[in-house]
């Protein structure tokens, strides 16, 4: 066993035990894996979406090493980057597989507008990013949601009701009894979302079924959510259990006991005392 | 025929569509008619009463218990002394939620100034963080505080998922927020939070329509916008008739909805059993 994978099992436990020491109290431990997860995640996350979506995706688009002309103006432009940036601008173009395209000199301004926010004055330039976005999303995700959410839910709530094949019972497969719930789930589901009246009278009644549908939906979603909650912790407490053993030098029953120690001491000499809030929230 | 306006430019298009149809109709896809009808009616629908609500027609919408306790959340916070804490989801500018999401917090942030409350937004997207500045900008503006504004009410931590719940979380236990407020996309974090934001005796309201995530925020928070309720607050909490316009647009929206599910159900029993009438999946099937 290497010693990098040595070290890597202790941080690996002392960064589990300190998330779950946050179940007793917040405490040093679960504020330092804590803080820890954050930052490293902010910069990882800065550096993943650079290294697979600006550079290849953005610059590899603009100056692609397939058209690369020492004598164009467009690449001695790159050039002047590459100068200062060989990493992300190497020489001879960008190498990711694109050919040129111009039209991504619209992302590429519109990313410049969202840096301009570093600027007071023309921070406003900001607002036609995220502009961009919003709209875009808008229209794109419009068809999308009409076919899939509208049209495919009156397509698939539409049963064949006189269909000889089909059986009246069965829980498991198609039946006409399975297509009447799904009939009447949807039907009053939609009417509890219906806000221009007074629940009262039959649609209060309607209305009632469709939350009682809705309730029993969210159940089993929450039933079938916990379920893949607990095969994660399992997943969590089997590498515990692997880091256990003598070949990590014990690390999972080393570093319980160190944090049961520091822990258990640290509440002793509080005790009596609640958690003090932090100033800042008082104010 | 309460809109003559409406009419006449509804009639010129509908003109224009049948001279284009006459004249064999070119770039037409035949096999996604259904979607063009779909949109047209629907965009119809709510620009009509859009259109007659800006006209000062009053329309009713039914009182929703988790908007009107969003302002008692923030006056139970101004009482105690404590700040308010927005999550606006952990999802981009480009989800439908978060939008909704930024929306609600301009009328929060109206709320906190309005009572001097301090606001905390958390946030786990650059391009939501610039958005939600803005808003809350916006807001303090128009309640004549920009003096209680400043940028770092509203602060990125992350974009990993529960790397952000566990920031969130550590905020949550050393501020002691009186008032949890849950707007946006959210996935499996959503049930951290809300049982952190349970445990510190927070007030939490929630609203998302990440439908695996309603469950958790059901059994946590003390009210949950699910769903179409959440999309509706922003009609509800500014009552600017443009939006209670939309709402009831989209209500009309699903009546119809309802109709065609009843009228597609007799036309394919009609069809698939005495032939009568044609395949209404077939037409329905966007190819």
């Amino acid at each position: 066993m290497s010693s990098t994978a040595i070290l890597g099992a202790w941080i690996a436990v002392f960064l589990t035990f300190g998330i779950f020491s946050y179940l007793y109290k917040d405490n040093p431990f679960y504020k330092m894996a804590e803080h820890l997860f954050v930052g490293v995640s902010a910069g990882y996350w800065a550096s993943i979406f650079f290294w697979t979506q600006i550079q290849p995706g953005l610059f590899g688009r603009l100056w692609p090493a397939s058209e690369f002309s020492a004598d164009s103006f467009w690449y001695k432009i790159y050039n002047g980057f590459s100068f200062f940036l060989p990493t992300v601008f190497p020489e001879g173009g960008i190498d990711k597989g694109h050919d040129m395209h111009l039209i991504y000199l619209i992302p590429f301004a519109l990313g410049m507008m969202m840096l301009l926010s570093l600027i007071p004055k023309i921070s406003w330039f900001a607002r036609w990013g995220i502009a961009y976005t919003v709209g875009m999303a808008a229209g794109l995700r419009a068809y999308g949601f009409l076919n899939s959410n509208v049209i495919g839910q009156i397509k698939g709530t539409a049963a064949n009701f006189a269909d000889p094949n089909l059986p009246f019972w069965s829980l498991t497969s198609p039946s006409i009894f399975n297509s009447i719930v799904i009939l009447v789930g949807t039907i009053t589901g939609l009417l509890y979302f219906y806000f221009s009246k007074e629940h009262k009278g039959m649609l209060g009644k309607i209305s009632k079924v469709g939350i009682y549908f809705l309730m029993i939906s969210f159940g089993a979603s929450f039933g079938f959510a916990v379920m893949g909650r607990i095969s994660l912790l399992i997943g969590r407490f089997v590498d515990l259990i692997k880091y256990s053993g003598s070949q990590f030098h014990h690390a999972t029953i080393w570093i319980l006991v160190i944090m049961l120690i520091i822990l258990g001491y640290d509440a002793y000499r509080n005790r009596g005392k609640n958690t003090p809030v932090s100033e800042d929230a008082v104010q | 025929m309460k809109d003559k306006q409406f009419w006449l430019v509804t009639g010129g298009l509908a003109l224009a569509f049948l001279i284009f149809w006459i004249a064999g109709h070119p770039y037409f896809n035949a096999d996604r008619v259904v979607m063009f009808i779909a949109i047209v009616a629907i965009g119809a629908t709510l620009l009509y009463n859009i259109r007659m609500a800006k006209r000062g027609e009053k329309f009713y919408l039914r009182p929703i218990p988790g908007l009107k306790a969003i302002e008692e959340a923030v006056g139970r916070s101004t009482e105690m002394g404590k700040p308010v804490l927005y999550v606006p989801g952990i999802m981009d500018m480009d989800q439908v939620e978060t939008v909704a999401g930024v929306i609600i917090l301009g009328h929060v942030a109206k709320m906190t100034a309005r009572y001097e409350t301090s606001l905390n937004v958390p946030v786990s997207r650059s391009i939501v963080m610039k958005a939600a500045r803005e808003t809350c900008h916006e807001s303090y503006m128009l309640e004549g505080r920009p003096d209680l504004f400043h940028d770092d009410m509203v602060h990125y931590l992350t974009d990993d998922q529960f790397a952000y719940a566990a920031g969130v979380n550590g905020i949550m236990v050393r501020e002691k927020p009186a008032a949890c407020l849950y707007m946006g996309k959210f996935y499996a974090e959503s049930l951290i939070l809300a049982e952190t934001g349970n445990s510190i005796g927070a007030i939490q309201i929630a609203g998302t329509a990440s439908q695996a995530q309603i469950p958790f925020f059901v059994t946590a928070c003390d009210y949950t916008l699910i769903g179409e309720e959440f999309f509706a607050a922003s009609a509800y909490l500014s009552q600017k008739p443009e939006l209670i316009g939309g709402v009831r647009g989209q209500d009309m929206v699903k009546l119809g909805v309802i109709s065609v599910i009843l009228l597609a159900t007799v036309l394919r029993v009609l069809y698939e059993t005495w032939g009568i009438g044609f395949d209404v999946i077939k037409l329905l099937t966007v190819q």
